[in-house]
């Protein structure tokens, strides 16, 4: 113990005089700011899969189980509401960004650190907004996370205080991504070009740029709502002159580039994870770094899919359903270089690369799925089923959400300086890859037989698929809980970590284990390629 | 590439072109917002450019262009005022600023006339009177309020920061060698009266 | 270093370009008052795009700031182009 105390690292440093609790909710360093958002972003996905249970335990038997019909959808909302905006969209930037970022290109801190935060205390006014909004009166929200037009401006529950918590929380948003790009582009380090930037940086800079050009229209959006359920203006509202569909373009103009902000930065840490573990260096990196400015860009262009059966019109349809196959062209780009590093790697299977083995099988079938939805016949016939909410879940928690444990998996021993035990972590995997497949597989299949989204009842026929799922559900919420013990295990008991556990050459794996506050004793000048693994032999004799 | 060597040594280091990047990147959010709103607009004038055409005529075009007129001046002092600081002159920086303020004020003031007379006929969202006119004008008014007074919350944002310069300036925090501060609220200014630049035109000058 | 604009604008170009927003203030004023059909809305915005680049050119210095800034500009008003042309694309063919 004396002699951990007298190792320097950012838990022991701090960068204001105050000590204790008031040192963290003070603090300007980026690491504990991170660690910050990580516990209020766990505590949100914890309580979002706890709603999860909830309605999987519904839908165990056809009729009313143990809830009515409209608890269910204040349910599917908040758990919509709660996943989307408090866990998946600042999920990994605001984390692993806020950590990894400013170490990797290495700086010392980001550009702007009272701004940053300040976001994580607009991002908890946010999330204090959406649990206000379910106690007042009115009752807890009950549109879907969508929000669509005219049930929002009908519908008498606190639908303005939870858009308005939507705002704010987007608000948080905008200011990481804000520094995030100012960072990139002021504070690398001497002889960091831009193509000696790790991918992960790479890929968390074009999701700054998604946060900062796509987020302001959500907001205007919110605030029309807001102002026609206040005012009644007409703006969404036919009888008025106004057109319902406008809002479903203004909201899917944010929100499809949103699936961008998701799973962009989860791209960057496969690319992380995956030259680590295979020893060798990425292939194509300029292809992938590319890649990721061009899933940002035409991100923008294909909203409309979502609004297939809107009643847009048909030049729209189908310019929109041509858009949207252009955007499998940069995601293959990305997972060909991926399986191409690893083709005649020395692959060394520990945790973190199972999870990212586990991401390419989930985020495949999510990915496949999306072109059936993407093309305009099939998906008048599966839009609004099941289909979709498989759909959904194979890539923003099968993807997004894998690559949350992966990541976590990854870089724990730097965060935490411990191990955690890699039989655990390796049982997890499969565990996870079970449970998944069986909560959300049959979904496909009940909605491609018609099942609809947004039930609490169903045909008998679906009987029998709806418990596999909710079994399903259990093992995958079980095995959540058992990494989240073996993780808190390892904070407190795991073996110490090295400064480089898994061999990774990236800056991050530089630097002691926890980091020390300013990160580097003296900045560091880059010379070597981002994934040159020759470097390894000359960093063990550092 | 990177120009940061000598900012390593020294925990407290001045970035002012990062700064001034972070407030660029903030006006874009301002454009982005405003762009969905003008995209709400575009829509609608093309759906009812008729009646949109009548709705406009109700619209007062001197009260307009003279706001137009009184915040692009506004612009022009801001930047002076800039100008003044860059040249030491701390005092007629404060000045120039503080006629900023003044002409935000008087924007504010027709603005409110504006309005009110507006509202006295009977012309605001959800009125009877309103409720009355073919939809496409019942649309540019509202978007006319909406609009307008999303810009007007923006003029308020914007004297509360220059009031914050003048008293920075004061108290010698902003001064001729540390002024990214001014730019930036200079710059915002600058976004307010761009934005203005194009409401005027789009509502009150179809004629 | 931080180096603040090391470029300097005179109180002269300033009140040059503001008279010459006046001017085009006053130009599309006067042309609102002239039927010219369908070309009044180009025209109206057409002058309007114009005042605009005087005001992000010089009251707002882009033109002697570093040049990211204006690839920066260039991706955000291109964003909502794009945004425009394909909403448009909507509401054109209904
Ligand atoms: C244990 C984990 C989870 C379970 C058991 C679960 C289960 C469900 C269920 C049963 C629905 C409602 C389907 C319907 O009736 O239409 C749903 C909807 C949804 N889920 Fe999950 N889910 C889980 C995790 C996640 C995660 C990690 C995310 C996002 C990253 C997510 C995002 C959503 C969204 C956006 C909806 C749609 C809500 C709406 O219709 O408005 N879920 N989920
Ligand atoms: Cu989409």
């Amino acid at each position: 113990m004396a002699n951990e105390i007298a190792v320097k690292n950012f838990y022991n440093q701090s960068t204001n005089k105050h000590t204790g609790i008031l040192s963290w909710l003070l603090t300007k360093d980026h690491k504990r700011i991170g660690l910050m958002y990580m516990m209020a972003i766990m505590t949100f996905f914890v309580v979002g899969m706890l709603i999860g249970i909830l309605m999987r335990l519904e839908l165990i038997a056809p009729g009313r189980t143990i809830m009515s019909a409209q608890t269910y959808n204040s349910l599917f909302t908040l758990h919509g509401v709660i996943m989307i905006f408090l866990f998946i969209i600042p999920g990994l930037p605001a984390i692993f960004g806020n950590f990894f970022l400013p170490i990797q290109i290495g700086a010392e801190d980001v550009a702007f650190p009272r701004l940053n935060l300040l976001s994580w205390y607009v991002y908890i006014v946010g999330a204090i907004l959406v649990i206000v909004s379910l106690f007042l009166p009115g009752g807890p929200i009950d549109t879907g996370w969508t929000f669509y037009i005219p049930y929002s401006v009908r519908s008498s529950t606190n639908i303005s205080l939870a858009l308005f918590a939507a705002f704010v929380l987007g608000f948080s948003s905008i200011l990481t991504g804000i520094n995030f790009i100012t960072t990139v582009h002021r504070l690398r380090a001497p002889g960091m070009g831009f193509f000696k930037m790790p991918l992960f940086v790479w890929a968390t800079y074009a999701t700054a740029w998604i946060q900062v050009i796509a987020t302001p229209v959500i907001a205007i959006t919110i605030l029309l709502v807001i102002i026609e359920r206040a005012f009644g203006v007409g703006i969404f509202d036919p009888a008025l002159g106004g057109d319902p569909i406008l809002f479903q373009h203004l909201f899917w103009i944010y929100s499809h580039p949103a699936v961008y902000i998701m799973i962009l930065p989860a791209m960057g840490v496969v690319s992380e994870i995956i030259p680590t573990f295979s020893r060798r260096t990425i292939f194509g990196y300029k292809q992938i770094a590319y890649s990721s400015l061009a899933i940002a860009f035409i991100g923008y262009l294909v909203w409309a899919h979502h609004m297939f059966s809107s009643g847009m019109s048909d030049t729209a349809r189908w310019i929109f359903s041509l858009l949207t196959f252009i955007v499998a062209l940069p995601s293959g780009v990305k997972i060909f270089n991926w399986v191409a590093t690893m083709y005649k790697g020395s692959i060394d299977p520990k945790p973190p690369f199972l999870w990212v083995m586990n991401f390419i099988f989930l985020f495949s079938i999510g990915g496949l799925t999306g072109l059936v939805l993407g093309s305009l016949a099939t998906d008048i016939h599966l839009t609004d089923t099941y289909f979709v909410v498989a759909h959904f879940h194979y890539v923003m928690f099968g993807g997004t959400g894998t690559i949350f444990f992966a990541a976590l998996h990854y870089w724990f021993p730097k965060m935490f300086g411990r191990m955690y035990n890699m039989k655990f972590a390796r049982i997890a995997v499969v565990l996870y890859f079970i449970g998944f497949n069986m909560l959300y597989f049959p979904k496909f299949i009940m909605g491609y037989m018609g099942m609809p989204r947004r039930y609490y009842d169903y045909l008998p026929q679906f009987e029998s698929l709806q418990r596999i799922s909710t079994f399903g559900s259990w093992i995958l919420v079980g095995t959540i809980f058992f990494i989240f013990g073996y993780l808190f295990h390892a904070l407190r008991k795991g073996k110490k970590a090295t400064s480089n556990p898994w061999g990774g050459v990236t800056l991050e794996w530089h630097i002691p284990s926890p980091p020390p506050l300013e990160n580097f004793e003296k900045i560091p000048t880059i010379t070597h390629e981002p994934y040159d693994f020759s470097q390894l032999k000359e960093m063990k004799d550092e | 590439m990177s120009n940061h060597t000598d900012t390593v040594t020294h925990p407290v280091h001045r970035d002012d072109v990062g700064a001034k990047m972070g407030m660029w990147l903030f006006l874009f959010t301002e454009v982005l917002l405003f762009g969905g709103m003008f995209l709400v607009y575009a829509v609608y004038r093309y759906q009812y450019p008729d009646q949109f055409h009548i709705a406009a005529m109700e619209l007062n075009t001197t009260m307009g262009t003279l706001n137009t007129i009184i915040l692009l001046t506004s612009s022009l002092t801001v930047a002076l005022s800039i100008a003044a600081l860059q040249k030491g002159n701390k005092f007629l920086s404060l000045c120039f600023l503080s006629l900023t303020l003044l002409f935000a004020l008087m924007f504010m003031v027709i603005k409110y006339f504006e309005w009110t007379t507006k509202i006295s006929h009977g012309i605001y969202p959800g009125s009877p009177e309103l409720l009355t006119k073919p939809n496409g004008q019942i649309l540019f008014f509202g978007l006319y309020y909406i609009m307008t007074g999303l810009h007007g919350l923006h003029v308020l944002v914007g004297m509360v920061v220059i009031s914050f310069m003048i008293v920075f300036i004061a108290r010698d925090k902003v001064t001729s060698d540390n002024y990214v501060k001014l730019e930036n609220s200079g710059l915002y200014w600058h976004l307010v009266d761009l934005i203005w630049i194009f409401l005027f035109p789009l509502f009150y000058l179809i004629q | 270093m931080s180096g603040n604009n090391k470029h300097h604008i005179s109180y002269g170009t300033y009140i040059l370009v503001w008279a010459a927003l006046i001017a085009f203030t006053s130009i599309t004023v006067t042309i609102a008052g002239v039927n010219l059909g369908r070309y009044t809305l180009f025209i109206a915005l057409a002058i309007a795009a114009i005042k605009s680049a005087l005001v992000i050119n010089i009251f707002m210095h882009i033109k002697f700031d570093e040049p990211i800034f204006k690839v920066f500009l260039g991706i955000s008003g291109a964003t909502l182009f794009i945004i425009f042309l394909l909403t448009f694309f909507d509401y054109i063919y209904r």
